[in-house]
């Protein structure tokens, strides 16, 4: 703290070097309330997809709802879960979190998901028909390939949303890089170097996911790639 | 042998209806119609007339509200619809190729649905790839990267690759230009000739059905239908108003289109093999009263020159001009008399595969209509 304070430099490498571990440790939280919030999105927004496709008269009310839960602030979801699931011990507040962050990537996954589906040309749906395709081999192996780049520009989306907003679960105790942040403003002299960490290193996670899931993209979609040939 | 009492329909509707929910009229009411073993049946008529529905419920993509439909003497509804749609083969206008597989994929994909093992899948798109003229480096493209025309062709290969009886076509050649589309007509009966399948073909172009139907059934708005019967006495006899105003004004020129060009039409014309001498050539084109001479090497036609070219040189330094407009012996009176009409000489040349025939002029067209 005291060695903190007298490198008059902005950034204090020191502490990096000094907090090194405790650095790996949050990323790997970070990453890990990033993973979970979209693997369980994926899957219920999946679901819900799969009812808006099948009975379109749905649609418009499941967006409605993801879009409110869409719009209200991460901290009055907080507020509003923690009561129910309580705060008391680490997996409560894991889980107060979790609804949170799962909630704001329903709305993109969803939209992304119905409008790949429906975006397979009406003749091409026609041919499988009529290749004899059962409607679950055609869902499988036509419709839902098809809708992969538009999946995946949701997932995407979804992935940069999250981690953005992993930060702010740091108010739970959690927060992954965002303790950082939070620490370094709590400080009675404001910390710049574990802002900066906390900061950077979230943008960087951000934008080192987008890329890799742009790459996983065009690995499974090489037919939709414009122009490269 | 000779005592099976099988007749040799492939295809039977029987009093086949279909009411949409809904709708206050049927889409095909009361439709008998049979399609016997190796026929090309058009559907012919104006939208509405229930053609498309009148296909598409042979391979229940649409079922009858009532009657019965069979295919190979089994009724289509004994058949669990995605086994029968696997015997049947289905081209459609907009081809509906699958983007995200490759064109060999795409030809592969009743084979794969029926199991075939991978050698057996491999052997088939090669022999597909030759029967329908695509480039063997095409196979390993997706449909995106080809032209309308060899996706149309793709989508042909992919009904045909189980080697199913019966193919059903639903305006296939629609949505192409119309130099393409011809291609693909001659292209297609040339195949049908060898391939010898019952096809169910739907369109609304006169022209097409006759070109290519054996029979066409003439649909009226509600399913109705009106005429079947062979192009010829279709255009010769139409059956009422609606026949005779729904192929239109051209029944006679249309009727041309199903006559071949016939020895008789075609004469020998103003031709002079190069080892002939200028003085031959200017006779010969006294005798037929024209300014032009057309040279041959043996039997191969290799142009025209000008009277004014000639000048006494010998025909083999000359360097004739190309006929811009030539038919084959196969080509239709329709087309011979366009092609005349369209020549400044007012002839045009036969030829087959660089071998000359001879030559066809409007008198002789004119002789033969009459007859």
């Amino acid at each position: 703290m005291i060695l903190a304070q007298a490198a008059s430099s902005l950034f204090d490498w020191d502490w990096v070097g000094r907090n090194i571990d405790s650095i790996w440790r949050r990323t790997v939280e970070h990453l890990a309330l990033t993973g979970v919030a979209l693997v369980a999105g994926i899957v219920i927004a999946s679901a819900l997809a799969a009812v808006a496709i099948r009975k379109p008269r749905t649609y418009p009310t499941i967006t409605a709802a993801t879009g409110l839960l869409y719009t209200i602030p991460a901290l009055a979801v907080f507020a509003l879960v923690a009561p129910l699931v309580g705060i008391g011990t680490v997996t409560q507040r894991f889980i107060t979190a979790e609804i949170a962050l799962i909630s704001y990537t329903l709305l993109i996954l969803i939209r992304n998901i119905v409008t790949g589906v429906n975006g397979v040309p009406a003749g091409v749906r026609e041919a499988a028909a009529g290749m004899g395709y059962s409607e679950g081999e055609r869902i499988r192996q036509i419709e839902l390939p098809l809708a992969l780049p538009a999946v995946m520009a949701g997932i995407r989306i979804a992935t940069v949303t999250v981690i953005g907003l992993v930060t702010v679960t740091s108010l739970l105790g959690l927060g992954g890089l965002g303790f950082f942040i939070l620490d370094g403003l709590r400080r009675s002299i404001i910390f710049p170097t574990e802002i900066i960490v906390g900061v950077v290193l979230s943008v960087a996670l951000a934008a080192a996911l987008d890329i890799g899931l742009l790459g996983i993209g065009r690995v499974l979609t090489p037919w939709a790639r414009e122009g490269d040939r | 042998m000779g005592s099976q009492v099988q007749t040799d329909t492939m295809i039977r509707l029987d009093n086949v209806a279909k009411v949409f929910a809904g709708a206050s009229q049927p889409a095909v009411a009361n439709l008998s119609l049979d399609v016997d073993r190796g026929e090309l049946v058009v559907l012919l008529g104006p939208s509405g007339c229930g053609k498309t529905t009148t296909l598409k419920m042979i391979n229940r993509l649409i079922e009858p509200t009532s009657g019965r439909i069979e295919v190979d003497g089994r009724d289509v509804m004994s058949v669990p619809p995605h086994e029968l749609r696997r015997s049947i083969g289905y081209v459609i206008q907009e081809v509906g190729l699958f983007p995200h597989r490759t064109i060999a994929q795409n030809m592969a994909t009743v084979p794969k649905l029926l199991g075939w093992d991978a050698g057996r899948i491999n052997e088939r798109v090669a022999e597909l790839t030759v029967l329908v003229g695509l480039d063997r480096s095409m196979l390993e493209r997706y449909p995106t990267e080809l032209s309308g025309g060899q996706q149309q062709r793709v989508g042909v290969a992919r009904a045909l690759a189980a080697d199913p009886p019966v193919l059903l076509m639903d305006e296939p050649f629609g949505a192409v230009d119309p130099i393409v589309r011809g291609h693909l007509q001659w292209e297609f009966l040339e195949l049908q000739s060898r391939l010898g399948k019952t096809v169910v073909f739907v369109t609304h172009d006169i022209d097409e059905a006759i070109l290519l139907g054996s029979r066409i059934a003439i649909l009226n708005v509600g399913g109705v239908l009106e005429q079947h019967d062979t192009p010829e006495r279709i255009l010769a006899s139409p059956a009422n108003e609606f026949v005779e105003s729904f192929i239109g004004g051209e029944r006679g020129l249309r009727r041309l289109a199903l006559r071949p060009i016939g020895e008789a039409v075609v004469s020998r014309g103003p031709v002079i093999d190069i080892t002939g001498t200028p003085d031959e050539a200017v006779r010969l084109m006294e005798e037929h009263g024209v300014s032009w001479v057309g040279l041959l090497s043996g039997d191969q036609l290799l142009g025209w020159v000008d009277a004014s070219e000639i000048d006494g040189r010998p025909l083999a330094a000359l360097t004739p001009r190309e006929f811009l407009v030539s038919l084959r012996s196969d080509s239709s009176l329709r087309s011979a008399l366009d092609a005349v009409v369209t020549s400044h000489a007012r002839m045009a040349v036969v030829v087959d595969d660089g071998i000359y025939r001879g030559m066809v002029d409007l008198e002789a067209i004119a002789e033969e209509i009459t007859e």
